[in-house]
């Protein structure tokens, strides 16, 4: 164990309000943990002052109303996976929150961190991305909500300004939607994924109305695959267009070798995982 | 930075502890409290063998500043069987559900975990919720098992 505790800071606050001064001073914030422990432990945690968002009510909760769900950005997974809206709402959430490492980690971890954390494998962020979800940034300037899509600027580059935080997060409910979540990974539990593909789309009489694609392990970060929903849009699912959109894939991904995989695996597996939603729908 | 006095109710007592805020639980109750029967066993929170129970929830201690368990309660291996053991403890031994014995406190914990939620007697969903708990001598259907067949006694 590298970490020197000696070294750090974390400090709890009452109220939101007292976060956002901290964070001006410098503070970072610092929810579940399960990611910035793991940096701490390994003895590469950058920043050394933090003040923690843990159980702030203002921070968790999720929130049903007419067209969209709200979720405070420091719900643990858990409190996702327990919902029952959620779970009717969006399933393809609840798969991902799921098999987000186990459930000690899902106690813990929170649907915000996860997004701040920006890692590209992370496993709920596509889901995000097919339902085109909005986050809500806040610091003692004033909140502002963005789309998701365009939280991620390059590998662990994000939107998110000096003294801000991921505040909630807004998924519109759409129903009638046909549903695909698929996590590829070397096991059931505790696995980065090699790659990830979410999709939400509005299918009727073998015409695509709608589709949105979120994927992960693809790219320096989560991503949407706009190329093939442009293509897709409007379209007749027929052979022919499963067999061409796979192209239209490799404008969206740019997967390489690492580690876990490699760039031939990962372009293949993520091309059936498009198929294999398509083909369902058909 | 400082240390701060943090109060934890470990195993239903009461505690006060000095330590910097980012120290980990794990530490905490192996080095402060003397519980050493809580074990590190990746310290990057994959393999379950730090597992406590936290305000009530399954948790990796390794990942946990103690700083955010002020004021909390924590269940650890020693808390559970204290005066005789429990049926997932009995059916461990009796199902060979330990053999070295470094990964039996997380499962245990984690079991009884599973156990106070309502968990049910099927392989399934044990298996589900012992994900993050690794072993790596019984290959897993012995342990599997055993929380079954605690499970099911509890049921009769």
């Amino acid at each position: 164990m590298r970490g020197i505790a000696s070294d750090f800071n974390l400090v709890t606050a009452k109220n939101l309000l007292e976060v956002l001064n901290l964070l001006k001073e410098g503070y970072s914030p610092f929810a579940g943990g399960t990611d910035l422990m793991v940096l701490f432990e390994a003895g590469i945690l950058a920043k050394k002052k933090y003040v923690s968002l843990w159980g702030l009510r203002d921070l968790c909760g999720i929130r049903i109303e007419k067209e969209s769900v709200i979720i405070g950005a420091a719900t643990p997974f858990t409190d996702v996976i327990e919902n029952r809206s959620l779970a009717r709402l969006f399933p393809d959430l609840i798969q991902a929150a799921k098999v987000t490492g186990s459930k000690a980690i899902q106690n813990r971890g929170t649907i915000g961190g996860n997004i701040a954390n920006a890692s590209p494998a992370a496993d709920t962020p596509p889901v995000l991305l097919a339902r085109r979800a909005q986050l809500e940034l806040t610091s003692l300037s004033g909140s502002r909500w963005i789309e998701y899509r365009d939280f991620h600027l390059d590998y662990k580059k994000t939107a998110l300004r000096e003294d801000e935080l991921i505040s909630a997060i807004r998924i519109p409910i759409r129903s009638k939607m046909h549903v695909y979540y698929r996590k590829v990974g070397t096991r059931n539990a505790q696995a980065i994924s090699k790659v990830v593909l979410s999709s939400v789309a509005r299918f009727s009489k073998g015409l695509v109305e709608d589709i949105s694609i979120g994927v992960g392990s693809v790219a320096p970060f989560p991503k949407a695959c706009t190329a093939v929903e442009s293509f897709l849009q409007g379209k007749h699912l027929t052979e022919e267009v499963i067999a061409k959109v796979q192209g239209e894939l490799l404008k969206d991904i740019s997967p390489i070798d690492d580690i876990r995989s490699t760039r031939s695996y990962r372009l293949r597996v993520a091309q059936n995982c498009l198929a294999d939603f398509l083909e369902s729908l058909r | 930075m400082s240390e701060t006095t943090y109060s934890l109710t470990v195993n239903g007592k009461k505690h006060s502890v000095r330590a910097h805020p980012m120290e980990r639980l794990l530490d905490t109750l192996r080095e402060d409290l003397k519980l050493t029967g809580t074990k590190e066993g990746c310290g990057e929170g994959e393999c379950g063998a730090c597992s406590v129970i936290l305000d009530g929830k399954l948790v990796n201690s390794c990942l946990v500043p103690v700083a955010q368990a002020h004021r909390s309660t924590v269940i650890t291996i020693e808390g559970i069987g204290e005066k005789t053991l429990t049926p997932i403890q009995q059916c461990f031994l009796d199902c060979g559900g330990t053999q070295c014995g470094i990964c039996t406190p997380g499962m245990i914990v984690a079991a009884t975990a599973y156990a106070k939620q309502g968990g049910q007697a099927n392989s399934v969903s044990i298996r589900e919720w012992l994900a993050g708990n690794l072993c790596r001598c019984t290959g897993y259907a012995q342990i599997i098992e055993s929380v079954k067949k605690a499970l099911q006694r509890k049921k009769r």
